[in-house]
């Protein structure tokens, strides 16, 4: 009877501290999770301010500036225009 | 001597005063233990709410505004996180040279920063609001008591005055105030939320409890705008407008095949990222809130309901001669006599005279029905803040005169976005289109308006107006067939006519053969000479539709050689 209790007694802290590990466990699993959901949401803000310096960098008048003021290009006329049929004339 | 039975020691105490302390122990515990079942058992609410206040916190969850694109994913408007920099004015304590720094830090005069939090009477002031992060980090550097720094959004427009009127714009707490931003101001803005967390010692959160309320975040919002073709319009409408030194203008870009609304421009325009000292004159959306006599850009509708009434047929010839037509008191006059003139050239020269004979031989009611059923009077349901009605009066009221004028476009008021919805009714065979400013995938649900051969034969009248006889050959493109109709209409100012300011406008259409996209400019006192809608609207409409239709990929309809132009002196004037 009495090494049974003791058994039991053996058992029962064993599962004490499984309990206590994996709860700890489970706790740093959950900081790391919301560290990432952290970074997840600093990811996006960067991705709009990316986003944001990316259209600005692209403004249409500005390319349109740069391909006639630094690199001459400009609209073709229509002489210099030939219109190429699908099938082939 | 037996000093057992000493009687010293016979002293007894009364058996009542241990009992007495017994019962009083007794009680005593039953007095804890009663206090404590009820503390845990029955009153246990505010002793959980202090012990979960040690490690329970309700954190907030933010929820972004929503992005704003164009119809190819290219962004026109994003929130992006900055902070504020806020104070409680009584707890504020800092010394000369952190007040100096501070100042230099926030672009702010010293006595400014002082007068914002020297109002005592307020617990909270706002020292500076929408800084950047990275600046809010040297502030707090600084370490000032009763200086606090508060999270909120700004909104960027990266594309600036180019579509300024159309998003509009958000105010400090990033709510919509103008536009598509106030429009949409539901879907984007998202709701934000909370839920409750347990924290450890180090302020790190170690389990969800439970969520109160779930985060939605603002919704993106794909609208039917295409960035290039905008571009294009407001480029060239602000040249037009400075060239022409004119009060301003308008430009809409509509695609007949959808109703969308792939380009809405205005100038004078602002730059939504900066609206310091705005004017009324600037945020004004000329384009749909402000409405307009358009002149002759109305006539085919005349002459439409005319043709479906089959009173006329384009080949009637109409006596325009001797370019004056008296009714009552007032007269109606073209700009050049032109004698007898079938239908079409009445449309192709503008004349109004013409047109005002074929409105009097129409019923007044049939009249009214058929701008009516064009969306002339009524809002275009765009959900646009503050769009224009225009002015269409009930038809009873009209005195002959007046429906004499209504058919070139006086006495009656649209908007420019209206007037280029009616024209979809030539481009799409009889069919008026419900417009979007958002990317729509269904085809949307057409109402006709005029049967399909009345439409056909009004839109070969329109191709003749753009040709060399017509009134405005300046609307030609290369390689194309262009269809459309100049306006030029006196403004109106406090009730009368003010004989030397004018709205100059063009509406019109292209390819021809299989209309794509319908183009409405509109220039307000042009004053640079040049009045006509000919010669200041119609070339800003060509240069704008040869760029759409080439960003488009709109295969050409018309050989590819160069256009001709009437010689000098020898342009069709029309009717004013």
């Amino acid at each position: 009877m009495v090494r049974l209790n003791l058994l039991l007694l053996a058992v029962l802290a064993a599962c004490a501290l499984g309990l206590i590990t994996s709860q700890h466990q489970a706790r740093k699993l959950f900081i790391e999770f919301e560290q990432e959901q952290e970074r997840t949401r600093a990811l996006e803000v960067e991705y709009g301010q990316l986003q944001l310096e990316q259209s600005t960098w692209a403004m249409l008048a500005r390319v349109e500036k740069i391909a006639t003021q630094a690199l001459h290009m400009r609209a073709p006329d229509s002489r210099h225009l030939q219109m190429v049929q699908p099938g082939g004339e | 001597m037996n000093f057992a039975t000493s009687p010293v020691l016979e002293l007894t105490l009364p058996v009542w005063r241990s009992r007495l302390l017994l019962a009083a122990f007794v009680a005593a515990f039953l007095l804890l233990a009663g206090r404590a079942v009820y503390l845990q058992g029955w009153h246990n609410a505010f002793l959980q709410a202090k012990g979960e206040s040690r490690y329970s916190r309700v954190i907030e969850i933010s929820a972004n505004r929503g992005r704003i694109t164009d119809r190819n994913g290219e962004v026109l408007a994003v929130s992006t996180p900055v902070k504020s920099i806020w104070a409680i004015p009584d707890e504020v304590a800092m010394s000369g040279e952190q007040l100096s720094r501070l100042a230099s830090m926030l672009e702010l005069s010293q006595q400014e920063i002082q007068k914002r939090i020297g109002s005592a009477e307020r617990d909270f002031a706002y020292v500076k609001r929408q800084i950047p992060p990275e600046l809010a980090d040297r502030v707090a550097g600084l370490r000032i008591p009763g200086l606090f720094q508060g999270r909120e959004y700004r909104r960027y427009y990266p594309s600036g005055e180019v579509t300024a009127h159309l998003l509009g714009f958000t105010g400090a707490d990033d709510v919509g105030q103008e536009g598509i931003e106030l429009a949409f101001q539901g879907p984007l803005a998202g709701r934000p939320g909370s839920r409750r967390v347990i924290r450890d010692r180090r302020g790190q959160i170690v389990e969800d409890v439970e969520s109160i309320r779930a985060a939605q975040e603002g919704q993106d919002l794909a609208l039917a705008l295409d960035a290039r073709v905008q571009n294009v319009a407001f480029s060239q409408l602000k040249a037009a407008v400075e060239s022409n030194r004119a009060k301003g203008g308008g430009i809409v870009v509509l695609d007949c095949n959808t109703g969308e609304v792939l380009a809405l421009a205005n100038f004078p325009t602002y730059n939504p990222n900066n609206r310091a000292r705005l004017t009324g004159n600037q945020l004004r959306n000329r384009a749909v809130a402000d409405s307009f006599e358009p002149g002759s850009t109305l006539k085919p509708f005349t002459i439409a309901l005319a043709l479906e009434r089959g009173q006329i047929s384009p080949e009637t010839v109409v006596q325009t001669a001797p370019g004056t037509l008296t009714i009552g008191h007032a007269t109606i006059r073209d700009a050049h006599a032109a004698g007898a003139l079938t239908v079409e050239q009445v449309v192709q020269k503008s004349s109004n005279v013409g047109a005002a004979k074929i409105a009097l031989s129409l019923p007044a009611e049939s009249m009214w029905n058929t701008f009516h059923a064009l969306g002339f009077g009524a809002a275009p349901n765009l959900g646009f803040p503050g769009e224009a009605v225009g002015k269409l009066r009930a038809f009873r009221t009209w005195r002959p005169i007046e429906q004499a004028t209504m058919a070139y476009g006086h006495g009656i008021s649209v908007s420019l976005i209206q007037l280029a919805r009616a024209y979809g009714v030539f481009a799409r065979d009889g069919e008026l289109l419900p417009l979007s400013l958002v990317k729509t995938n269904a085809l949307p649900q057409a109402r006709p308006v005029v049967s399909a051969e009345t439409a056909r034969a009004v839109r070969r009248m329109l191709e003749l107006a753009v040709k060399p006889g017509g009134t405005a050959p300046r609307a030609q493109i290369v390689g194309y067939r262009v269809a459309g109709k100049t306006g030029t209409a006196h403004k109106q100012e406090h009730g009368s006519y003010a004989p030397n300011k004018y709205i100059a406008s063009f509406v019109g259409f292209a390819p021809a053969s299989r209309p794509r996209l319908i183009i409405a400019v509109m220039v307000d006192e042009p004053s640079a000479g040049q009045y006509y809608g000919g010669a200041v609207a119609a070339p800003v409409f060509a240069r704008v539709m040869e760029g759409a239709l080439r960003i488009l990929d709109v295969p050409p309809d018309a050989p590819m050689k160069p256009i001709e132009l009437p010689p000098e002196g020898q342009e069709v004037k029309e009717g004013v």
